[in-house]
């Protein structure tokens, strides 16, 4: 069975879509978070694949995956920062109850 | 000589500034005796300039054929508009400003002492805001001594404007009182509307003698080329910059130049500059704010009211009068204004009770007469009753009555100011038989009624002699009217002098509080004013002051009595006789007579006392129609519409904002909602594109 | 060098008072500031007359002095310069502004959160004060906008009655005429040249004559309104009345007595000396509104109660004679014109300064619940009369010379025109525009009248005591101002047409044939 691209892309897709569907259903932050993190690695993965398949010769692609997870991690430091903080104001990680911030 | 005319200017304004910036710090007595000396060298500075102008002989100011010239003292530029035109202040020396600098001088001098007693109540307290009022004085002295020494009309129109602002501050001098404040409002809101056509009147005559001529048009415009045009056939003894007088000549009559409304432009200009003359002068109909005017301190009255601001509109007229003599369309123009107004004034001042307002109608009236003097006066040849009349009389008649008028007019304001100060009222109701009491005023104040009256040999008769002799040498018509009027005068005159002194007994309650005469400030003033006014009428004007300078009697003591053209003066002198005799006849002791003619023509009557109900008119006009019709509604339009325009812009922006801030609600579930039906769509778009 | 020109001064001094106020603790030291920053900007400007009446004629560039341009932003060849210099007009527009500013410190004197206030004001002169001598058209925006930001804090926070909306109506109106004029400025640099080196130097502009008639037609208009706004021209007024009513007293008279003259300023040497033809063919659309302007204003103030809104109709009627002067595109009128910045400058902030101390003693404005303060508080009475003598057009005081020379101007112009046969307009509407003399004085002197004459209308007021030491001393400066002009008027009108006869007229002469 030949490997194609088709293989790594529908559970891209799937990912992808699992982590839109918790990101609008989803109320609590930390799973907000979650499934933007799985929608940032499906992007990820989807970055790769085609590097792979499509230039083989050039590793553009790998190192723009790299960059990505690299700021993924920051900006997860700094979101469960935010959250702590508002866990702690809030005693609750709802996004609804958080939009005093707005004033 | 440069250095009076200076202190002549400087001596006033000096004194205001002082007074009015330290005066709060005098004490009243000195304020009043400083006032007082700094206007009395003034005057005599004045008399020196004067004196050294009509008697040195010098050649500056007279030339070998014995005709007056006139002689620029100095003249700065104050202002330049551009490099041909700019406005010099300066000092103009000539038969009219010599005579007017001593008229000026002596009525402000005279009402300086006047006020050392006036402005103080019986026990000798001062009236609060003394040293304002020497302040304000001396303002004035100032600027009306800059206005008839102006060298241009726009210098004119400068102290012109100054005078309108310091009679304002006089009138108002009681600020507290509410009648004062909307009089002295309405005197210079009215005269501001006369100035408005003085303005424009200035502009088109600047921009006509700039636009026609090559030179300079300051130049131009200095009096001494404006006003020295050679008319044809007679010789021009002032000094005439030939260029300029040819100039003006061609605007006159030259075709080209261009009409408005039948009537050359220049002939509207002069017209206009003489509404700035009507304004100052009261002539009908802006003579409203003239017997308002009187709500202001007696003595003001009898300097600004009666001697010399209101007789600024004659002096314009007279400086311009070379001008005037070319457009005599504006001469029919003044003649009618000023013969109207002369009868309308004397029959409302038969029908006032306030004493200051029938001086104040007298005052319009005669100053109508010297308005008609002016204007019937030409110069061609005329006879008047068989007799020749001089060419220029009606000029020189004029002048000649504006100078007794000042001095008799002075007097009969400040022997009723003694009244007014002795009684504490204005009304002659609360008068009646006071010769007794104070004698002094009463023979002052009736040598002033004789004067104005026209009685030989006090000043008022040869002035007005000669005027009626102008008018019989012009138009018959004229001529009856002022001659009927001149009977009016006579008669209301009287009416006063008897209803204030005879009429019925004073009463008086107690012995110790009746009614006296004033200390020495004030009756020497009276006296004086009426030594003047008795022999006043000697001097030989037609020697002094002519419209060309050219003398046109000779200089002796009696020539004035030589010239008389005795068939009109024993009209006049009828006339006048008839109208005292009248007056005695109704007024000298208390009888039904006033009363029974009153009801026989109720109408009359009512019209005469309420003024011809002009100011009803202008109240009118004013209130209803400019703050009704005018201010209002543009307010409102403002408020409402420009307002409301931008106020709606405003609102829309905010409506629409509110309509579509719900995009921004700040909830991220609905952004991601958002965010991925766009994407689906775009992405669906694209896919149906590319396929 | 930068600091080798005197102009540079002139914002360098506004800046250190900035720093200075910043670093006060208490309100004396920020008097202190106020007082010495603002008396050293009169000296400078005084010095700077003095320099310039002796500065030969050969040291001018086109009619500039102390010309001088510095590269700021040059990449992509934007060409963004700090260009400065100035003429008579722009020497008189200083001097006005550094007095306003001194007499403006003294006038808000005992203001509450005194160090954030002066802040603002300050910041506000420093843009009026670099707008006065830019010569590029770039930092010339940029100054303006500078000084019309803090108008904003300025009334919002210190202002009185109705503030919020005021401050933001002003702001939001007045920024609307910015954005026209931004729009006219990068259409005039977009055509400042025929090569494609586009520039926003004035001087540069107006040598190139670049821009076509077309797009004159087009750019003319955008910022004569864009400056009009600011100059309170018919119907852009309606900031004038609500802002001035809610406006503090300093902020009162610098912004009629300066930042109104930014408007005048404007039109005249950025629309009508970049787009003299245009000026020449569409001054009848603006004529005719300055014209309303002027009489509008007048009768309109003739009926508010309102102490501040009555000047306010006031300026829009003065300030419309301004603009109206303008037009002429005459040299006695335009010397006029500025003239009666100056005077009207004056004039109005010794109003807005009087009406300040008017109000913070009876807490009220409305002129029908006063009445008799001549008796209660003479020395304001007296300057209110002064003041009000000015406005009406008193010879010997500066009104007067302003207004007769704009007459004179106009109708000289009128005339010619008439003359011509290029139509009466100018000639009716000079003649509409001398009527607002008389109207001037009804509401000058209905406002006399009620307030200051008369009995004493409420009985508390017996009780309010005179003017202090620094309110004298703000007044009187503005006084002994308004009468030196209006005494000496050949001193200023030689300092303003000095500029205005060959070097200024140049561009314009050039494209008429005059």
């Amino acid at each position: 069975m030949e490997l194609n691209a088709l293989y790594y892309l529908i559970p891209s897709l799937i990912m992808f879509a699992c982590g839109v569907y918790g990101f609008i259903t989803r109320r609590n932050m930390i799973a907000m978070l979650i499934s933007l993190e799985l929608m940032l690695n499906s992007v990820d993965m989807n970055f790769v694949v085609f590097n792979r398949f499509l230039f083989p010769g050039q590793l553009d692609g790998m190192f723009f995956t790299l960059f990505a997870i690299a700021i993924a991690a920051a900006e997860t430091a700094l979101a469960i920062a935010i959250v702590v903080n508002v866990y702690r104001a809030n005693n609750d990680i709802d996004v609804r109850d958080i939009c005093k911030m707005k004033f | 000589m440069e250095t009076s005319a200076i202190l002549i200017l400087a001596i006033p304004l000096l004194m205001f500034l002082f007074l009015g910036l330290a005066g709060k710090y005098l004490p009243h007595k000195w304020a009043g005796i400083l006032g007082t000396l700094g206007m009395g060298v003034t005057m005599v500075l004045a008399y020196t300039v004067a004196f050294e102008y009509f008697f040195s002989g010098n050649s500056l100011f007279i030339d070998a054929d014995g005709n007056r010239l006139q002689h620029v003292v100095f003249n700065h530029d104050w202002l330049n508009f551009y490099d041909k035109l700019s406005i010099r202040l300066g000092f103009l020396l000539d038969p009219i400003s010599a005579m007017m600098l001593v008229v000026i001088t002596t009525i402000s001098f005279m009402v300086h002492l006047y006020s050392n007693g006036y402005m103080r109540d019986h026990h000798g307290v001062w009236e609060t805001g003394f040293q304002r009022f020497y302040a304000f004085l001396s303002l004035f002295s100032f600027s009306m001594l800059g206005l008839v020494v102006a060298t241009n009309i726009f210098q004119m129109y400068i102290f012109w404007e100054l005078v309108g602002a310091s009679s304002y501050l006089l009138i108002g001098f009681y600020y507290t009182k509410p009648s004062a404040v909307s009089a002295s409002k309405k005197a210079f809101i009215v005269t501001r509307f006369a100035d408005l056509g003085f303005l424009i009147g200035i502009l088109v005559l600047s921009f006509y003698v700039g636009f026609y001529s090559d030179g300079n048009i300051t130049d131009a415009f200095t009096f001494t080329s404006l006003t020295s045009v050679p008319v044809d056939g007679v010789a021009d003894t002032f000094q005439v910059s030939e260029g300029t007088a040819q100039v003006i000549r061609d605007l006159f009559q030259n075709s080209a130049a261009p009409m408005f409304m039948g009537a050359s432009v220049l002939t509207w200009a002069l017209v206009l500059i003489f509404m700035g003359g009507m304004g100052k002068s009261a002539m009908m109909p802006l003579h409203i704010w003239l017997p308002d005017a009187m709500e202001g301190p007696t003595p003001v009255s009898a300097l600004i009211h009666a001697a010399t601001m209101v007789v600024a509109g004659v002096y314009l007229v007279a400086r311009l009068f070379p001008l005037y003599l070319m457009a005599p369309a504006a001469l029919d123009i003044i003649t009618v204004v000023g013969a109207l107004t002369a009868l309308y004034a004397a029959m409302v001042a038969c029908a006032q009770i306030d004493i200051k307002r029938v001086l104040a109608f007298s005052t319009i009236s005669q100053i109508a007469f010297m308005m008609v003097s002016l204007g019937v006066t030409r110069l061609d040849h005329s006879v008047a009753l068989g007799h020749e009349v001089h060419e220029g009389l009606g000029y020189m008649a004029s002048m000649f009555h504006l100078f007794t008028h000042a001095m008799f007019k002075a007097l009969l304001f400040l022997g009723a100011g003694a009244l007014i100060h002795a009684i504490g009222s204005n009304d002659y109701t609360a008068m009646h038989g006071l010769r007794k009491y104070m004698p002094i005023t009463h023979i002052t104040f009736l040598v002033g009624c004789l004067a104005i009256a026209g009685i030989i040999p006090f000043a008022g008769f040869f002035s007005k002699d000669e005027i009626l002799t102008a008018c019989f040498g012009h138009s018959t018509v004229w001529a009856i009217w002022m001659a009927l009027v001149a009977g009016l005068t006579a008669f209301y005159m009287f009416r006063l002098y008897f209803l204030i002194f005879w009429w019925k007994e004073h009463k008086v309650h107690d012995e110790h509080h009746a009614p006296h005469d004033q200390p020495w400030t004030m009756t020497l003033p009276l006296v004086i004013l009426a030594v003047v006014s008795v022999f006043a009428g000697f001097v030989p004007f037609g020697s002094l002051v002519t419209w060309n300078g050219h003398p046109i009697t000779g200089s002796g003591f009696l020539t004035n009595l030589e010239n008389l053209n005795w068939s009109v003066a024993a009209i006049s002198l009828i006339i006048a006789i008839v109208g005292i005799l009248i007056a005695m006849k109704m007024y000298k002791k208390e009888n039904p007579l006033p009363e029974k003619m009153r009801n026989a023509l109720p109408a009359l009557w009512d019209w005469c006392h309420h003024r011809f109900y002009w100011d009803e008119l202008y109240q009118f006009i004013t209130h209803r129609i400019i703050f009704g019709l005018v201010c209002r509604p543009i307010a409102w339009f403002d408020r409402h519409i420009i307002d409301g325009t931008m106020d709606a812009f405003a609102a829309v922006t905010n409506k629409a904002s509110y309509a579509i801030r719900g995009f921004q609600s700040g909830n991220v579930h609905m952004y991601v909602w958002i965010y991925l039906i766009g994407a689906v769509l775009l992405a669906t778009v694209t896919m149906i594109c590319v396929l | 060098m930068l600091f080798s020109n005197i102009l540079i001064y002139f914002v360098l001094i506004p800046m250190l008072m900035l720093g200075g106020v910043a670093l006060c603790r208490n309100i004396k030291q920020i008097r202190a500031v106020a007082v010495i920053g603002s008396t050293a900007l009169i000296a400078l400007s005084a010095y700077l007359i003095a320099e310039f009446l002796k500065a030969p004629v050969e040291d001018a560039v086109d009619g500039m002095y102390y010309y001088q341009s510095w590269h700021w932003f040059t990449a992509q060849n934007l060409n963004i310069n700090l260009t400065v210099g100035v003429d008579g007009v722009s020497i008189a527009m200083l001097l006005l502004s550094s007095i306003i500013l001194f007499t403006g410190s003294f006038a808000s004197w005992t203001i509450a959160q005194p160090k954030a206030f002066f802040l603002w004001l300050i910041l506000l002169s420093t843009g009026v004060f670099g707008f006065f001598i830019s010569l590029d058209l770039f930092t010339m925006f940029m100054f303006y906008e500078v000084a019309l930001i803090p108008m904003y804090l300025l009334i919002g926070v210190w202002g009185s009655g109705n503030k919020n909306y005021s401050a933001m109506k002003l702001t939001l109106m007045l920024m609307g005429g910015s954005a026209f004029l931004m729009l006219g400025l990068i259409g005039i640099y977009y055509h400042s040249s025929v090569d494609g080196h586009h520039t926003w130097n004035l001087l540069e502009i107006a040598r190139n004559n670049a821009i076509s008639t077309e797009w004159q037609y087009f750019l003319f208009p955008m910022t004569f309104v864009g400056f009009g706004v600011l100059g309170a021209m018919f119907p852009f007024h309606t900031w004038s009345p609500d802002g001035h009513a809610s406006a503090p007293t300093a902020v009162s008279m610098l912004h009629a007595g300066v930042l109104m003259k930014l408007g005048g300023y404007g039109c005249f040497r950025v629309a009508m000396y970049l787009m003299p033809q245009a000026a020449n063919d569409l001054a009848w659309i603006f004529l005719i509104l300055t014209g309303i302007s002027v009489v509008y204003g007048a009768f309109s103030a003739c009926v508010q109660t309102d102490l501040k809104y009555i000047n306010a109709y006031s300026s829009v009627s003065h300030c419309g004679l301004v603009l109206f002067a303008i037009l002429m595109i005459n040299t006695t009128a335009m010397t006029g014109a500025i003239m009666q910045m100056l005077s009207h400058g004056l004039m109005t902030a010794l109003f807005f300064a009087l009406i300040g101390m008017i109000y913070g003693r009876t807490h009220t404005r409305d002129i029908t619940k006063m009445g008799g303060l001549m008796k209660i508080m003479p020395y304001l009475a007296v300057c209110y009369v002064i003041a009000g003598m000015a406005s009406l057009g008193l010879p010997g005081l500066s009104g007067f010379v302003a207004e007769m020379t704009i007459f004179v101007g106009s109708f000289e112009q009128g005339m010619t025109d008439f003359l011509a046969g290029a139509g009466s307009l100018r000639l009716v509407f000079t003649v509409i525009a001398c009527c607002s003399i008389v109207i001037t004085a009804v509401y000058i002197l209905r406002v006399v009248g009620k307030l200051l004459f008369g009995p004493v209308q409420d009985k508390h007021h017996l009780e309010l005591t005179d003017a202090t030491w620094w309110e004298r001393l703000s007044t009187a400066t503005l006084i002994v101002c308004v009468a030196a002009i209006g005494c000496f008027p050949n001193f200023f009108e030689n300092l303003i047409r000095g500029t205005f006869d060959p070097e200024l007229f140049r561009a314009i002469a050039m494209n008429l044939n005059f």
